[in-house]
């Protein structure tokens, strides 16, 4: 076993983390830290290394180097005494397709050595209750939606009392209020206590769930933090709307702010951004500013700093916020 | 594997854990067969074995395919019976498949025959679609992951795989020979039998024959069952896995018809497929029983230790 890395206060702890296949690597040297209790959201694009990296995590696959601590032990050394304590879904469920959903809840209970036979029926009824599939418990999967299968996903991984849940796009083909529900399980699941780590590329998914998070780009982790530590403090935003943009960043400049331009989605220039810091003046003298300049104004709008700014600075063009 | 009491609570806590050899990047021992499957089985974790054993079994016989192969099988002594049942004409003694002949005048002989017929293509062909499918078809349904991370334990999903396949073994063989033993007194006499050796046996001891057979062609399949479970730890394609157990089956039949390839015939697991003649004499004569099961138990050791070698340290991807 290797020395310990263990720390208490982490749930999941990672050194120098490296994955190589061939001569690419998949996730180069991440040390992450996953404070128990948080809600950890691990953002970044696709190919971008999250699941390699949940793979390592849960020992289904082995690292080049670093070391993982996962609950204060170490992995893949005490695999067999963590991973029961542990609730995962990774890369999207995967089920037998012949076998109902209770069949194969029931399946999978029994290759966890530490799950009672005799409360396992009990076990299985509780974990699809709580994703409300009770009442198709008995239809064949194959015979499921995306979504369901999504759900049966996360009843497997809450079929013993976790003290944390890795949890792999969880919403992934989820309709809008299958995501809001798994939004409120995973709050609640949190409220019990346990830590939850949860991977996405949905910033808003994560700017709503998660109480840390981190971001991964090519391989690499480029943040890491609390969510307000990553929007910047709580730093606020002033965002414009005219359609006279070069007089307004002049405008703007000459107030002490450093503007920057947001393409919108339909790629019209008119779109200024700007940090409003502690010296920046009052939002509604920035207002009148503008127009005693001359500066037409569509709309002016005042909001605390989206995630999504910090990661389009943070990775750079190519992050397919969108998807 | 020794029964335990599946209600043991979780034990978890540094006592239970040594080195854990199943995480993929502890260090693996070489594989050492027998030393290898003991320490999984002492280890106090892997004891709960009987309950994944139970879901194993419970999956492949719940399977539309599984019982689709079991009924292929029973048909062919079916088949066979039918066939020289509405034939006027007598078999010719020593044409067709051995005991062909003897089907008129006892029933009890349709069950041999159809384990004689069944050896070299048909039992192999089910056996190496259940082996070939352990682990490449859970890593193609993606519940192989999920099965690690509850967590199995990679060599307890082994031992658990491997006897499933045994089990399919098991189920085909007195599939055939419980399927000609129904079909050849439904449709022909049953009497006393006579044996290779010109002694008679009684109806009650001829069927404790047929199963001994039985026995002969089950262990005649273990060592294929292995080397299915090794091919099927190599990829994430379970018909690629499934064909090519197969078809070593087949290439193994026929370099032991190759006088040239003489030195290799003993080592062949095909070898000793259709020697159960000797099970036919009185008293019996267990040379070619213990033959077999020899070379079939080199085979599960040679195999699984492959298996383990390669499954303890693979990188779960799909």
């Amino acid at each position: 076993m290797s020395p310990a890395i263990a720390s208490v206060e982490l749930a999941i702890e990672t050194h120098g983390l490296t994955k190589q296949f061939g001569r690419q690597a998949a996730v180069a040297g991440i040390d992450l830290a996953v404070p128990t209790g948080s809600v950890f959201g691990f953002l970044g694009p696709n190919g971008s290394g999250k699941t390699t990296t949940i793979r390592m995590l849960l020992g289904l696959a082995s690292a080049t180097s670093g070391e993982i601590s996962l609950l204060g032990r170490s992995m893949p050394g005490s695999l067999r005494s963590v991973l029961p304590r542990v609730g995962a879904l990774v890369e999207g469920p995967a089920f037998y397709p012949f076998l109902s959903g209770t069949a194969n809840l029931r399946r999978l209970d029994t290759a966890d050595p530490g799950a009672s036979a005799a409360t396992r029926a009990a076990r299985v009824q509780h974990a699809l209750e709580r994703v409300g599939l009770t009442h198709a418990a008995g239809k064949k999967v194959h015979a499921y939606s995306l979504g369901m299968k999504q759900r049966l996903g996360i009843a497997n991984a809450l079929l013993m009392p976790r003290e944390l849940l890795v949890l792999d796009e969880p919403t992934n083909g989820l309709d809008p209020q299958g995501t809001r529900e798994v939004r409120s399980l995973v709050r609640s699941l949190a409220a019990e206590g346990t830590t939850v780590f949860v991977s996405s590329h949905l910033l808003a998914e994560v700017e709503q769930m998660c109480s840390h998070v981190a971001v991964m780009r090519a391989g690499t982790l480029v943040a890491q933090g609390t969510l307000d530590e990553l929007r910047g403090a709580g730093e606020a935003h002033a965002r414009l709307d005219t359609p006279d943009p070069v007089a307004a960043r002049q405008v703007l400049e000459r107030l002490g702010l450093t503007p920057v331009t947001l393409v919108s989605a339909a790629g019209a220039p008119g779109h200024l951004s700007a940090a409003l810091t502690a010296a920046a003046p009052a939002p509604e003298d920035i207002v009148a500013a503008l127009v005693a300049a001359g500066v037409r104004v569509r709309g002016f709008t005042v909001a605390a700093a989206s995630l999504e700014e910090r990661f389009v600075a943070l990775t750079g063009e190519g992050f397919d916020v969108a998807q | 594997m020794s029964p335990s009491d599946p209600r043991e609570p979780a034990v978890t806590g540094p006592a239970v854990t040594g080195p854990d050899s199943t995480g993929p990047a502890a260090s693996v021992p070489e594989p050492t067969g027998h030393a290898a499957i003991a320490t999984a089985v002492a280890r106090p974790r892997g004891a709960s074995g009987a309950a994944l054993l139970g879901s194993e079994l419970t999956v492949l016989f719940r399977r539309r395919r599984t019982w689709a192969m079991l009924a292929a099988l029973a048909a062919i002594p079916v088949l066979i019976a039918i066939a020289v049942r509405l034939t006027s004409s007598p078999v010719t003694p020593g044409r067709g498949p051995a005991f062909l002949d003897r089907i008129t005048q006892n029933g009890l002989f349709v069950a041999i025959t159809a384990l004689i017929v069944s050896i070299p293509l048909f039992l192999p062909l089910t056996v190496g679609v259940v082996a070939g499918d352990t682990v490449a078809g859970e890593a193609n349904l993606g519940t192989l992951r999920y099965l690690l991370v509850a967590p199995a334990g990679r060599v307890r999903l082994l031992l658990v795989k491997y006897a499933g396949a045994a089990a399919f073994c098991v189920a085909a063989t007195l599939t055939v020979a419980v399927s000609g033993a129904l079909i050849g007194a439904a449709l022909f006499p049953v009497g006393p039998v006579t044996l290779l050796s010109g002694d008679t046996i009684g109806v009650g001891e001829s069927v404790l024959r047929s199963l001994l057979i039985a026995a002969y062609v089950t262990v005649s399949l273990l060592g294929l069952s292995a080397i299915g479970l090794f091919i099927s730890t190599l990829t994430e394609v379970p018909v690629g896995a499934m064909a090519a157990t197969i078809v070593l089956s087949v290439t193994a039949q026929v370099l032991d018809a190759l006088p040239q390839l003489d030195w290799l015939h003993p080592w062949l697991f095909s070898h000793y497929w259709l020697d159960f003649a000797d099970l036919l004499r009185q008293p019996i004569d267990w040379t070619s029983f213990g033959a077999n099961a020899l070379l079939q138990g080199g085979y599960i050791l040679v195999f699984g230790a492959l298996a383990y070698g390669r499954f303890v340290t693979k990188d779960i991807l799909s």
